[in-house]
């Protein structure tokens, strides 16, 4: 039974995939965002979920800081022979995964049901 | 030329700390919207935050005995930013490129890429513990 106390995101099952939704709309204080990884960290090294979908939906805003725990994760994610993928990315959020070339390690979908679909 | 006027200005000098930091932003974000930039805002608003967050992090190594000296100016043609630590600062010529496939899965060296991304103008000083960024309307 997982102990952790999740503040910083949701978590919720659709079939074997794990959604991911964020609680907070800006993701910017380095406080935030190292409760944040841990808390995702979690999910993928102690409770072993495979298939992990980050829906960005409700992220107005982020920093360099919290790519940066992203790409850890997408590291963690792999390590583990597991799936990660983001999708509703608003077009601000869009552009910094572009213009920081992360989209070519991530996989984002526009909307849920196609990321889910992905899997 | 004429000397610019601006409609706000805030200088202030404040410890290494991101609450801090995040007051200012938030002051200069309404000064954004009232003077025409709110289509850039998030743009701007990512500059300052990573700009502070490189003063505070990697300048002044999260001293709090030292200071960050903020500089912020906002008309309706012209954003002006200057940030300075007490750090022994550093050469941005000497980062590596975080868009490069190599350096691409390393989770470090984004924040002054973003900075020169949305920003016409980001400068640092001689030794590196200062930068000073503009956005100027075309």
């Amino acid at each position: 039974m997982d102990m952790a106390v999740q503040r910083r995101v949701e978590v919720s099952e659709i079939g074997d995939v794990t959604v991911v939704q964020f609680v907070d709309r800006k993701i910017i204080d380095a406080v935030s965002i190292q409760e944040l990884g841990d808390e995702l960290f979690v999910l993928v090294e102690q409770e072993n979920r495979k298939s992990l979908l980050l829906n960005f939906e409700t992220v107005e805003f982020l920093s360099s800081a919290a790519l940066n725990k992203l790409v850890v994760l997408d590291t963690k994610v792999k390590a583990h022979s597991g799936k990660l993928r983001l999708c509703c990315l608003r077009p601000e959020i869009t552009e910094v995964f572009q213009i920081t070339n992360l989209n070519r390690v991530f996989d984002i979908r526009d909307d849920e049901s196609t990321a889910l679909a992905s899997f | 030329m004429a000397k610019d006027s601006w409609n706000w200005k805030h200088k202030e000098r404040i410890p290494s700390d991101m609450n801090e930091g995040t007051r200012l932003i938030q002051s200069m974000l309404g000064q954004l919207e009232q003077h025409g930039w709110a289509e850039e805002s998030f743009g701007v608003h990512l500059a300052v935050e990573e700009a502070l967050v490189n003063a505070v992090r990697h300048g002044n190594r999260f001293d709090t005995s030292k200071r960050v000296d903020v500089d912020l100016r906002v008309s309706p043609d012209r954003v002006f930013v200057e940030i300075a630590d007490e750090g022994e600062g550093f050469q941005p010529d000497e980062l590596p490129d975080p868009t490069r496939e190599e350096n691409l899965e390393k989770p470090t060296g984004r924040g002054v890429m973003l900075m020169r991304n949305f920003m016409d103008r980001v400068e640092f000083n001689e030794r590196g513990n200062q930068v000073t960024m503009e956005k100027r309307r075309p």
